[in-house]
């Protein structure tokens, strides 16, 4: 027994990181020779004891960021974040809840507590004060920089729970290794990148995992839960739509598949009417959830459900079947007719908005490219690469189509969950860049059951030819055991080899994957881009700080009333570092406004400057990176202040500034590119 | 007289002379000659030194043991420190004695003049001399004009004062010389005699000047010194009876020189540095304490890199720190910088078992005014009774802060002067008494917290909760 739990372990620490390996290994052998513990107590020692160390591991490993460069906040957004919890913690929950802000979007202002999602402000807030109540002094910059792994490492200890509910424990502990270190999700969540994705990752497993365990329990308890867990995402995260619209497939393929059951029905019910209650509190959401186009889907399968149930409850009524028959297809046709009226009067008088543009480019992903130059223009809204794929995803994409195996092997409600979780967030992975996060919990479940499935039967082969009284075991292995049991008599010594090959071969993946984070966290994913660094001719680091010397200028030597313009993505970080009023920022509500900006710097300079003067601009703010090679300034994004400012003043035409269709900046430009702003 | 002394007047008029006579009755005034004054004003920083030598000779009958020093009320704003020292012996074999000096009032002033009196050690009897030495430190007295300059040009300054000695006394003979720093001099008000040799401007010798004699005297010369005056700057040090004593140190950093004007450019600046840009400064020089440790420079925004510690475990350490970007006039910026040093360098014990900290007052930056300094020495949790000891007047009070793992609070010194220069960097001393055991408060208080959570652990795994069986 104890060389079981021993093998079994063995296969767990190996894919975490050479050092829980070493560790646990000299954990369990402590606590085998001094103390005699009764075997139960081992495994949850030992697995009390990994899944410590799969948390702080998620935890230390996203801390590169803040040890090549500082505890500072990355990119663009967490500066919006980082400004919002400051006024939070600041002026306290109804200030911010009523808060106007009239530094950006001048001169319209922006109604910040109605168009955000304060789940991650409101965490963050809350720790701080809970620090601050058992008397920690900490500065709140320090919290929002370490929110993110510290909900990662919490998002760590959700996979394994998650994995023991749709698999065993084995598959828990490998899934939660996986997910502390998959590259997909450390790119949203080091340190410092204080974002809505970095919580509400935690969150949506969160209600996933609840509401899985509903299901397979049928108790109010977690379905409940679950409806408390789906609060917390839709207050965190726009992402929520993919919940409110994955559970009713899932649901609806549930039906179809003919696994209805009693438990599904008081898991789904509950869960939504609480949630859609619940969710209807954030005031950015609202009333949206009940009439937009997006939310339709959980309210129809909603319905459905309830047509079932009666169906289900006149089947048991009426006795004869023809009867029932009859019944079913009058009471079928008169639903879908009565729900298709709904939408339709629905749709045509207002009531349920029709979808919005960033869902439609989810869903057709030449759409954006078309029609809304603004949603096109964000990096991260492009389609996926292969290689992106590849860089974070690494050998899971390889055991993801395995572990689908196993699932389909083995089918119930939680594999079936994770199966459609799992393929439809492939397919939004594909579509856009930054989906590749949503879709790395379900891939990291998905190769946790390959990896512990395989590992499992091979260590088993291995472990009946060595010890015959083991085939006891209670732990039930399921019916590839079995086989490979049956087959493991026919052709011994060739198998064993096979298995310890096989073995060997998982273990060098594993510790290839454990590299590869590392590498690709260190060198990719931890850089704050506010702040550059590059290699000096001699090998030392050159830092380039000028983003935050220009800021810490405006901050010190411009009054303190002045407005700045520059294109918007630079909107939150001067509003939150160099504290002064924008035109317009990254939250790209009014594409009008940001037209008006695109015109105006690429207009010739005096009607610029008629159109400035009109904004009450004071200064105007932009980056060229000509002389240090770095490739992001204005320059380079300049096309698309043409593009979204041409989509809305049609007086500007995109090929007024290229020459034979190529885009040049030096001598050769077009002559409208060389005069304008 | 204020508005005759508007610059745009004194440019037309190179040479004003208006001699005031002004006769006060006062009974010290008429029996304290001062046969000899020499005056050295020392104009190279944006600091201005003045040294006066005075050879004082009692003709009263009655002998006295006050002098009197005069400043017209426009020096008196800015006047930052002065120091009496009376000299004895001979030219190879001088020795000084400190003497007190406090500000005194007088009824009848003219012009609403200042007075300082210097007490003497031994009071002066009739007909003898004594030779006093007198430092007095003035800021932000150079005017620069003009106010606004560009990027490529140098900065151009006014000095103010009198070419006489302003004094209740009557003069036999006073020289004043004026120390600039370079040879630029844009123009100088002559009061003849005057002469200049290289970057020196004499005024004198002046023979027989009634009390209360005053000859406007105007400089213009350039001086690309940087001008940088910290507006605000707050020290706190905070002691751990642990071993470490934790410097942080709030910067409010202006460049008061004459104002930027148009455009900067990055590309002139660091191509020809010595063309462009000469008033600003792009970097500035802390000098810390021996074995400084854990030094951190940075600002609301974030760490700043450009900065080189040059540590050294017996000498001065020197932080050499740059501002985010090159400081023009009128330009700010804020910052922070913090450091460690080890407790038994500052931390000692009185005779009668108080604990005192011995560390210095001022502002570690070289040739910096600050205009407001704040001292906050955090004691330990549990210490008491606090009093401090500066040498020279100062506001205080008592705060309390709450840091880690606080319960009642640690007792904050606050102290706080206006107007501090370099001159200011003596130390100064804080007592209180604290007991050790206070130490282990903290210690103890979280291995009881982690005791609770094992414990809880340990119950929670050991006791059955479900209610069904």
């Amino acid at each position: 027994m104890v060389g079981k739990t021993e093998s079994q372990n063995g296969a767990v620490k190996a894919t975490a990181a050479p050092a829980m390996n070493l560790e646990s290994d000299l954990f369990s052998n402590f606590s085998f020779k001094s103390f005699k513990l009764k075997t139960k107590q081992q495994e949850l020692l030992l697995r009390v004891s990994i899944l410590g160390l799969v948390y702080i591991l998620a935890f230390i490993t996203r801390l590169f960021s803040v040890l090549r460069y500082e505890s500072m906040i990355h990119e663009f957004d967490p500066y919006f974040n980082y400004r919002t919890t400051l006024f939070l913690t600041e002026k306290g929950f109804y200030e911010f809840w009523n808060w106007f802000d009239s530094e950006s979007w001048y001169p319209l202002g922006r109604i910040i507590g109605g168009t955000l999602y304060p789940g991650l402000m409101v965490t963050a807030a809350f720790i701080y004060w809970t620090l601050r109540f058992l008397r920690f002094a900490v500065h709140i910059r320090e919290v929002c920089v370490l929110t993110a792994p510290f909900f990662a490492s919490n998002t760590t200890v959700v996979a394994y729970f998650f994995g023991k509910e749709i698999w065993d424990s084995g598959a828990g502990l490998v899934a939660a290794a996986f997910i502390a270190i998959c590259p997909g999700y450390i790119s949203r969540s080091v340190a410092g990148s204080y974002d809505n994705e970095g919580v509400a990752i935690f969150a949506l497993l969160l209600t996933f995992y609840l509401f899985v365990k509903a299901v397979n329990t049928g108790s109010l308890a977690w379905a409940l839960a679950s409806a408390f867990g789906y609060f917390y995402m839709v207050s965190a995260w726009g992402g929520y739509v993919f919940i409110i619209n994955l559970i009713p497939l899932y649901v609806l393929v549930l039906l179809i598949t003919g696994r209805y059951s009693m438990r599904l029905y008081v898991a789904y019910n509950c869960m939504y009417v609480l949630g859609m209650l619940l969710a209807m509190q954030i005031r950015f959401v609202g009333f949206q959830h009940v009439q937009s186009g997006e939310h339709m889907a959980a309210m129809g399968v909603f319905f459905l459900m309830q047509v079932f149930y009666f169906l289900d409850w006149v089947k048991y009524m009426l006795s004869d079947t023809k009867l029932f028959q009859a019944f079913l297809r009058i009471t079928v046709t008169s639903a879908i007719a009565v729900g298709a009226l709904a939408l339709g009067v629905g749709t045509a008088s207002g009531y349920i908005s029709p979808w919005t543009g960033r869902f439609y480019s989810l869903l057709d992903p030449t759409y954006a490219k078309d029609n809304i130059p603004i949603i096109a223009s964000v990096s991260e809204h492009q389609p996926t690469a292969w290689s992106s794929f590849m860089f974070d995803f690494h050998i899971l994409l390889f055991l993801f189509p395995a572990g689908l195996y196993f699932c389909f092997k083995k089918l119930s409600d939680a594999t079936i969950f994770i199966v459609m979780y799992g393929l439809t967030s492939m397919y939004f992975a594909g579509v856009m860049v930054r989906l590749i996060l949503v879709a790395t919990p379900a891939v990291c479940l998905i190769s946790a059951i390959a990896v512990s499935a395989t590992i499992k039967n091979l260590t088993s082969l291995l472990r009946t030819k060595s010890k015959t009284a083991v085939a006891g075991s209670s732990k039930g292995t399921g019916g590839s055991k079995a086989s490979s049991k049956a087959s493991f008599d026919q052709s011994q010594p060739f198998q064993k080899n096979g298995a310890i090959a096989l073995l060997l071969g998982a273990f060098y993946l594993l510790s290839k994957y454990a590299t590869h984070c590392t590498w690709v966290t260190s060198e990719a994913y931890s850089s704050p881009s506010i702040v550059l660094a590059a290699r000096g001719a001699h090998g030392n680091r050159v830092i380039f700080d000028d983003y935050r010397e220009a800021y810490f200028w405006l901050r010190q030597n411009t009054p303190p009333d002045a407005k700045v313009m520059s294109w918007w993505d630079y909107g939150y970080q001067i509003t939150a570092m160099g504290n002064r009023t924008v035109i317009v920022d990254n939250n790209t509500w009014n594409n009008t406004h940001i037209a008006t900006v695109g015109r105006a710097m690429s207009s010739y300079e005096d009607e610029a400057y008629e159109i400035m003067r009109s904004l009450d601009v004071d200064y105007v703010l932009v980056v060229f990176g000509g002389v240090t090679g770095y490739s992001s300034d204005d320059i380079n994004k300049f096309l698309w202040m043409v593009r979204i400012g041409g989509g809305v003043f049609p007086v500007i035409k995109e090929p007024d500034y290229l020459v034979n269709g190529d885009y040049r900046v030096d001598k050769g430009a077009a002559p409208k590119m060389l005069n304008c702003l | 007289m204020e508005a005759l002394l508007r610059p745009r007047i004194m440019l037309s008029l190179t040479i004003i002379l208006i001699p005031i006579f002004l006769f006060i009755s006062g009974a010290s005034s008429h029996q304290i000659r001062i046969n000899n004054a020499e005056r050295r004003i020392d104009l190279s920083t944006h600091i201005v030194k003045v040294f006066l030598t005075l050879k004082v000779e009692n003709t009263g009958k009655t002998s006295a043991s006050e002098i009197l020093l005069a400043f017209p009320p426009t020096q008196v704003d800015h006047l930052a420190f002065l120091e009496a020292l009376a000299a004895t012996g001979k030219k190879k074999k001088k020795t000084y004695v400190s003497l007190a000096v406090k500000p005194t009032q007088l009824p009848d002033a003219p012009n609403e003049t200042n007075y300082y009196t210097i007490v003497l050690a031994n009071p002066l009897n009739t007909g003898e001399t004594a030779t006093l030495e007198i430092l007095y430190i003035l800021t932000h007295s150079l005017e620069p004009f003009p106010v606004e300059i560009s990027q490529s040009e140098s900065q151009l300054v006014y000095y103010r004062d009198s070419a006489l000695i302003l004094s209740p006394y009557h003069i036999k003979q006073q020289t004043t010389f004026i120390k600039i720093p370079s040879n630029k001099v844009e123009s100088f008000t002559r009061v003849e005699p005057t002469d200049r040799a290289g970057n020196e401007l004499k005024y004198g010798p002046y023979e027989d000047r009634p009390p209360y004699s005053y000859s406007p005297l105007l400089v213009h010369f350039e001086n690309n010194n940087p001008f940088s005056v910290v507006e605000e700057l707050v020290r706190e040090v905070e002691i751990s009876h642990w071993g470490n004593l934790q410097i942080t140190e709030q910067y409010k950093l202006a460049h008061a020189g004459a104002r930027h004007k148009g455009i900067f450019s990055r590309v002139d600046y660091q191509s020809k540095p010595t063309f462009s840009g000469v008033s600003s400064f792009k970097h500035l020089l802390a000098r810390l304490p021996p074995r400084v440790h854990s030094v951190y420079y940075r600002d609301e925004i974030g760490n700043i890199s450009t900065s080189h510690l040059r540590a050294d475990s017996w000498k001065i350490s020197e932080l050499e720190i740059e501002p985010r970007y090159p400081l023009f006039g009128g330009w700010r910026a804020t910052f922070v910088i913090g450091y460690g040093l080890p407790l038994e360098d500052f931390l000692f014990e009185s005779s009668d078992g108080r604990r005192y900290l011995n560390f210095t007052f001022g502002c570690p930056l070289v040739e910096t005014v600050v205009d407001k300094l704040t001292i906050k020495v955090v004691l330990p949790e549990g210490a008491k009774g606090p009093s401090a000891v500066v040498p020279f007047p100062v506001e205080q009070r008592l705060e309390t802060k709450y840091s880690y793992l606080d319960v009642v609070g640690r007792t904050v010194v606050v102290l706080e002067k206006k107007n501090v220069v370099p001159v200011h960097n003596i130390p100064f001393q804080v007592y209180y008494t604290f007991k050790p055991i206070f130490m282990l408060a903290e210690p103890m208080m979280l291995a009881s917290a982690f005791f609770l959570f094992f414990t809880a652990c340990v119950a929670y795994l050991h006791v059955d909760l479900s209610i069904r069986k």
